[in-house]
């Protein structure tokens, strides 16, 4: 059988991948557009299609500036598949998907990963029990369910999305029993010597940050420089504890909504056996690319904030650029102008990054937690079993997760990998660059065995 | 019942609602929205236990990296519930532990 | 720079087994082992402690698995003991499954030879529907099997780290992350010196070199012929699913913990330990024509290993002749064998027990001037 080829494979939808197509489309490529989920938009313009007015209203200008962009997409013709799970890829442009129950397999001279970001996981005493998720994970109930939460909230970590989210509940009309902000007074300062770069992105900077001020008017007790955190209940969440200028505060409530930023979805990347560095500011993985993010000299680039957080916007423009880059190497012609332009608006949306990094840098005990805390949710490893198969002499997460299992369940190793590597290194004293990262291989995504007959 | 329930989904006129049913509880939900958007805005409570130390456990990401909103779905274990749509006349139950290889197989018969 | 009784090069499992023994029985014990990312079949094998099949082309191999296989159970009380880690040993027999009647044929005449040349090795024919009685979700591509009333299976991971564990608490130090490039031997003092890529060394009185692919170079530092090859095994592992599968078969086994593993190929493909999607493929369709209930169960990992083999596939177990008290080991079946390697091999190479009896039969002089054909023995 022939396996189907086209110019350009994008995976992922989200505003990096459907730019990356309608950018590709416009130069005259073919174009596939592969998607795990059901509809366009990745996690920012999550259902951008079929909004409710007065959601829409609630999610605010951002949200809605999705809609632009889905249109260009749809109108440039690209093939896009819903419902289309990569678990493999090559790095001379080979991919595999199952969709409908089957896999199937498609190439192409150029392919973009554009997977996008997952909440940093929040490893704390608690985390998982019934009530605690993500606020992304709620801002997911908000988008595609119009669900929010119908009891005591508390909204705890840091990061712009957990404000954006605070805002968007308030206007939702949800009661907050709390905003609990891990960002340290110190953060501030600090983030302050990275304010330059940020000149250029004040509006954005102005934006975000008069969302805090916003939920600090809408009378949400709000405790700034909060440390500490813990779930309370043994079978469900009942409320939070922390410590909070020098005392031990708590709040009743079923539904506490963790977050402490976004990091890379670097699955793909990682299964091509790319090189990747430890990114010190956003304290994560990312892959080693060229500057327009092709991966060494493979088939294969990254766009979006599969290449580092960047945000939509940014993603986007990374996307555009690819695509620029990608038809070239196939021998193409790139209208006069067009790069000089993205590059100037990838500058203009890049420039608070670090500013953001800085500021809301995680705290050290909530992503290298004591002993008892569970690292790996699927196989329940705890921080002091990792920390039991250092002092046996495992030196990364790949013999830890031969000793232990951790990293072996379902979701494999994206809940625990970042945490495995840190605890690991923080244990032998070595940076996480030197401890490495799970080997990461297909299928990225757990299949069927069924799926091949 | 519904005071209990984490989330809640304001009623709006137009829209179109199916029913499903979890551990022998009817709801009428949204069309359209996920099986464990669905459950969160109605059930309160664990959908699975996890496999290792049988510990409760409810959904966390919403977006198909964490596995843990598996949920039985019309007599198939395990299903994902967040990627998963409503339908109506669903039948959803809690996933105890580890799935069973005769239920997976079962294509939609419940075999408990 | 101290002197240590045993240095010990390599950790997987043929390493860690051999230190473990001589630890045991009192011996100061070094191993010394690369970092992470090192090709590692210990990490990446079946997890078969196996007996049925194994040594067609030689009988002796027959006997020393059969001793083996014996040992395990032994091996398994004493580390959960020692280190409170659980081996997952399960010694109630195994089934080989066969996809047509010529393959069932070809298998009972191969049992039937090992059994009359070793003697006291055991098995049954099954049809299709006495297998049923043991294993009811086979499919009805499988034609016939046997079953080896010895046979069974470990997690392999759990008996490495048990090893190591093992290790500690016999007061061994284990060196990890370190590469060695040279052994020396001073024969006046009679003394070996094992020398890493980052410039540092240690002094012992004995060295086993147990270094998996690494062997063959630095055996032959110390003169000894130790000839390594290597196939790819791709191996595929389900989500856990509830226990289903009471005895494990040659196609698919499931663990202690409800994954189900399947496997594997034999690939000549160099030093490449990746996967490949027809692989992948043709072992998932081969695990659905025997369990057809797994095309539901998903597939969560696929991964490549490397074994590291003697050209005829049977092991190489020797002492140096210009350099006593070196040895380099060899062998495919670290798990089925680890049992023995502890407790017959680690007292040996640690200069506490004489040469154990039939031993020579395994010298890698075997391969000196020969073309020896490997034997696939699964
Ligand atoms: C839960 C969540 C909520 C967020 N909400 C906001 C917000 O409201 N505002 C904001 O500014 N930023 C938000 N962010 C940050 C946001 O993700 C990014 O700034 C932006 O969406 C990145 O765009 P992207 O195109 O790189 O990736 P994404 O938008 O994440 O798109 C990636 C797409 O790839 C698909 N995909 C992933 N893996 C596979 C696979 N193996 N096979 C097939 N498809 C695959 C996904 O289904 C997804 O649609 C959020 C992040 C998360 C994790
Ligand atoms: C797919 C597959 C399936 C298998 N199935 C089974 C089965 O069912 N039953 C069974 O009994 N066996 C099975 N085996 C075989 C079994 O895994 C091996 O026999 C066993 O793991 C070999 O152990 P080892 O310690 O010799 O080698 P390895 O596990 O490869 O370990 C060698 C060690 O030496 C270290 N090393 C190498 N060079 C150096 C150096 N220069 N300096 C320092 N350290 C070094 C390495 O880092 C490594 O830790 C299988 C193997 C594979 C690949
Ligand atoms: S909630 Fe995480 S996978 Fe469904």
């Amino acid at each position: 059988m022939n396996t189907e080829t086209t110019d350009l494979i994008v995976i992922g939808s989200g505003p990096a991948g459907m730019a990356a197509a309608a950018e590709a489309r416009a130069l005259g490529m073919s174009v596939c557009v592969l998607d795990e989920q059901r509809v366009i938009g990745g996690q920012i313009y999550r259902r951008i299609e079929d909004t409710p007015e007065a959601l829409r209203m609630i999610l605010g200008k951002d949200y809605a500036a999705g809609s632009a962009l889905a249109d260009e997409f749809r109108r440039s013709g690209a093939d896009y598949r819903p419902g289309a799970t990569v678990w493999n890829l090559s790095g001379d442009g080979v991919v595999d998907y199952v969709a409908d129950g089957g896999s199937r397999t498609i190439s192409a001279t150029n392919v973009l990963i554009a997977t996008g970001a997952m909440e940093r996981p929040f490893p704390i005493p608690g985390w998982t029990l019934p009530g605690v998720m993500g606020a992304g994970a709620a801002q997911i109930m908000l988008k595609g369910a119009d669900a929010r939460p119908s009891g005591p909230v508390v909204l705890a970590g840091c990061g712009p999305l957990l404000y954006l989210l605070a805002w968007q509940y308030l206007r939702a009309g949800v009661q907050l029993a709390g905003l609990v902000d891990t960002t340290p007074f110190s953060a501030y300062v600090a983030a302050l010597g990275k304010i330059q770069g940020a000149v250029r992105g004040r509006k954005d900077l102005i934006k975000g940050l008069g969302l805090v001020s916003q939920v600090r008017l809408a009378r949400v007790p709000v405790y700034s420089g909060a440390k500490s955190l813990e779930i309370l209940g043994r079978d469900m969440a009942e409320g939070i504890r922390f410590q909070h200028k020098g005392k031990s505060r708590e709040i009743a409530a079923g539904l506490v909504l963790l977050h402490q930023g976004v990091v890379p979805n670097t699955q793909l990347s990682w299964s091509l056996r790319a090189r990747h560095g430890w990114d010190a500011g956003q304290l994560c993985w990312t892959p080693v690319t060229d500057e327009v993010g092709r991966l060494g000299q493979t088939a294969v680039y990254v766009a979006g904030d599969s290449r580092g957080i960047v945000g939509a916007i940014a993603s986007g423009v990374q996307g555009r650029l690819a695509a620029l880059a990608m038809h070239e190497r196939s021998g193409g012609k790139v209208p006069p102008g067009r790069r000089a332009v993205l590059e100037r608006q990838l500058a203009r949306h890049v420039s608070l990054r670090p500013f953001l990094d800085r500021l809301y840098r995680p705290l050290d005990e909530h992503r290298i937690p004591a002993d008892d805390v569970i690292v790996c949710r699927c196989e329940e490893v705890t921080a002091g079993d990792l920390r039991s198969y250092v002092d046996l002499g495992c030196l990364g997460p790949n013999q830890a997760k031969s000793f232990g299992r951790c990293g072996m369940g379902p979701c494999q190793g994206r809940l625990c990998g970042l945490t495995v590597t840190e605890v690991i290194a923080a244990a032998r004293k070595a940076a996480p660059e030197e401890v490495g990262y799970y080997r990461i291989r297909p299928p990225i995504k757990p299949i069927h065995l069924g799926s091949f007959s | 019942m519904t005071t209990e329930t984490l989330f809640s989904i304001p009623a709006s006129a137009g829209q179109k609602m199916v029913r499903i049913e979890f551990e022998g509880e009817t709801f009428q939900v949204p069309e359209g929205i996920s099986v464990a958007a669905a459950l969160l805005s109605n059930g309160r409570g664990a959908f699975r236990t996890s496999i290792v130390g049988g510990a409760p456990r409810a959904p966390y990401c919403m977006m198909g990296i964490c596995f843990e909103c598996l949920v039985e779905i019309d007599g198939i274990p395990a299903r994902q519930g967040c990627m998963t749509p409503v339908r109506n006349g669903m039948i959803i139950r809690r996933q105890p532990g580890a799935p069973s290889l005769k239920a997976l197989a079962s294509g939609g018969r419940n075999e408990h | 720079m101290s002197s240590n009784q045993v240095t010990i090069v390599g950790g997987g499992l043929v390493g860690a087994a051999i230190a473990y023994g001589a630890a045991r029985r009192g011996l100061s014990v070094r191993v010394l082992d690369q970092g992470d990312t090192a090709f590692r079949a210990s990490r990446g094998n079946f997890g078969l402690v196996w007996l049925s099949s194994k040594g067609g082309g030689m009988p002796e191999y027959a006997r020393w698995t059969r001793e083996a296989v014996g040992l395990w159970g032994g091996l398994h009380q004493e580390l959960l003991d020692l280190t409170g880690v659980d081996s997952g040993l399960v010694q109630q027999g195994g089934f080989w499954l066969g996809f047509s009647d010529e393959e069932v044929q070809k298998r009972a005449d191969l049992l039937a030879k090992i059994d009359r040349e070793a003697g006291g090795i055991p098995f049954r024919m099954m049809e299709p529907a006495e297998i049923q009685q043991y294993l009811p979700d086979i499919g009805p591509k499988v034609a016939g099997g046997s079953w080896g009333a010895h046979d069974g299976m470990a997690n392999p991971l759990f008996l490495l780290r048990a090893l190591h564990s093992g290790l500690k608490k016999c007061g061994a130090d284990i060196i990890t992350g370190v590469d060695i490039t040279a052994i020396e031997h001073d024969a006046a003092a009679g003394r070996f010196t094992a020398r890493s890529r980052d410039g540092q060394s240690w002094i012992s009185d004995r060295i086993v070199i147990a270094a998996g692919l690494g062997v063959s170079d630095l055996a032959g530092q110390i003169g000894i012929h130790a000839p390594v090859v290597t196939t790819r095994g791709q191996v595929l592992i389900t989500e856990r699913l509830k226990p289903f599968m009471d005895y494990p078969t040659n196609k698919a086994r499931q663990t202690t913990e409800g994954t189900v593993q399947i496997g594997s190929t034999t690939e000549d493909v160099g030093l490449d330990d990746g996967t490949t999607v027809d692989k992948i493929e043709w072992l998932a369709r081969r695990a659905v024509d025997t369990f057809p209930h797994l095309a539901h169960a998903r597939l969560v990992r696929a991964w490549g290993a490397l074994r590291p083999l003697t050209p005829d596939g049977y092991p190489i177990y020797q002492e140096s002749e210009t350099c006593p008290g070196g040895f380099a080991v060899v062998c495919h079946s670290g798990v089925t064998l680890a049992a023995i390697h502890a407790n017959i091999l680690g007292p040996w190479m640690g200069g506490l027990t004489d040469a154990p009896a039939g031993v020579a039969r395994f010298r890698g002089s075997r391969f000196l001037g020969k073309n020896t054909r490997y034997a696939s023995d699964h």
